[in-house]
């Protein structure tokens, strides 16, 4: 092989490297656009909710967002450590109870949790509505969800309307929270 | 009979003895150390998070239990994916982490001998040729070298 062709093959490998850390960085990019979810509910807008279909906590099975259109779907992130998921977790249980017969659902996604921990948590605060679990946190990202507990409002079509970081514990939030599903709710 | 006997007391020895290879259970601190905690990700040794305590809390139960190193960690990425685990798997996707760089250093080795050999062929192949000197110049010079010397 002479110096030529090794510096050519060098050369090739130096640009397959640039090019492969570039198409790295790329999806890294496009993988975080989740994060824009709660912004662009923020600023008005209605972005489709991230599909996904995750293992069943409270039954066996799975269950998909997808299988949810025509329903409200009030979308709680939470984990069994988490303490102020622990105040909100009977607000979202009462949420339910009053609101499941006029088409709204409250979704559970328990996530970087052990399973019988966040089994024990159902239990211990008689939660009756779906829960889901997603133990490495995989749909997360796609929620830009950063703490526990998020909560997402989606519209009979699948799309975010609107979006809490914290708990929705203070009497604002819960008015806002209730004036947006009222929303939704709405034909 | 003298045989038998021995052979007798090395089986009853082997049968009541510690087995000696029997594997040592795995400690905490170790596995605190091999495990990350997914919400902080760094190491549970390093790390105070709620999820992390409850981690250890786990090992050390599972280690009571008797389980072992790596069903205690099998256990963990059952719950928590394979994120937990500060190193990747020695199989499947997470082998490719650990044969990369063996890889790339091995193609780096092999790329510089082969540079380096043929360079050390060019110099060998290609001496450098000694610049003639033109019988004008040769003239000139000596002609200039006369006139100095005089």
């Amino acid at each position: 092989m002479t110096a030529q062709r090794v510096k050519l093959v060098g050369q090739g490998v130096a640009i397959g490297i640039v090019v492969l850390l570039f198409l790295l960085l790329a999806r890294a990019l496009a993988t975080g656009e989740g994060g824009d979810v709660a912004a662009a509910a923020a600023r008005g807008e209605r972005p489709e909710a991230p599909d996904f279909a995750l293992e069943r906590l409270d039954r066996k099975g799975e269950l998909a967002l997808p299988a949810l259109r025509g329903k409200v779907v009030v979308l709680n992130f939470w984990a069994s450590w988490c303490i102020p998921c622990k105040e909100e977790a009977p607000y979202l249980e009462q949420l339910w109870r009053e609101n499941r017969g006029r088409g709204l659902v409250v979704l559970g996604v328990d996530a970087k949790d052990f399973r019988g921990d966040a089994r024990r948590f159902a239990r211990r605060f008689e939660l009756t509505f779906p829960l889901v679990y997603d133990g490495p946190g995989d749909i997360l990202p796609d929620y830009g969800v950063t703490g526990f507990p998020e909560t997402f409002v989606l519209d009979r079509a699948g799309r975010v309307v609107e979006a809490y970081t914290g708990a929705v514990n203070a009497a604002e939030d819960r008015a806002r929270l209730e004036a947006a599903v009222e929303r939704a709710l709405a034909p | 009979m003298t045989r038998v006997v021995v052979a007798a007391a090395i089986a009853l020895l082997a049968a009541t003895a510690p087995p000696l290879l029997a594997a040592e259970p795995p400690r905490a601190a170790d596995l605190e150390a091999e495990l990350v905690c997914p919400v902080c990700e760094t190491t549970l040794d390093q790390s105070n998070a709620p999820v992390a305590e409850r981690m250890k809390l786990f090992i050390r139960e599972r280690i009571a239990a008797g389980d072992s190193e790596q069903e205690i960690k099998d256990a963990l990425v059952a719950q928590f994916g394979p994120g937990v685990l500060a190193t990747p798997p020695k199989g499947g996707f997470g082998l490719l982490a650990w044969l990369v760089p063996i890889v790339a250093l091995l193609a780096g080795a092999i790329a510089t001998a082969v540079l380096v050999r043929s360079w050390a062929h060019r110099r060998e192949e290609e001496p450098e040729p000694e610049a003639p000197i033109e019988p004008e110049l040769d003239r000139r010079v000596d002609e200039a070298l006369a006139r100095y010397d005089s």
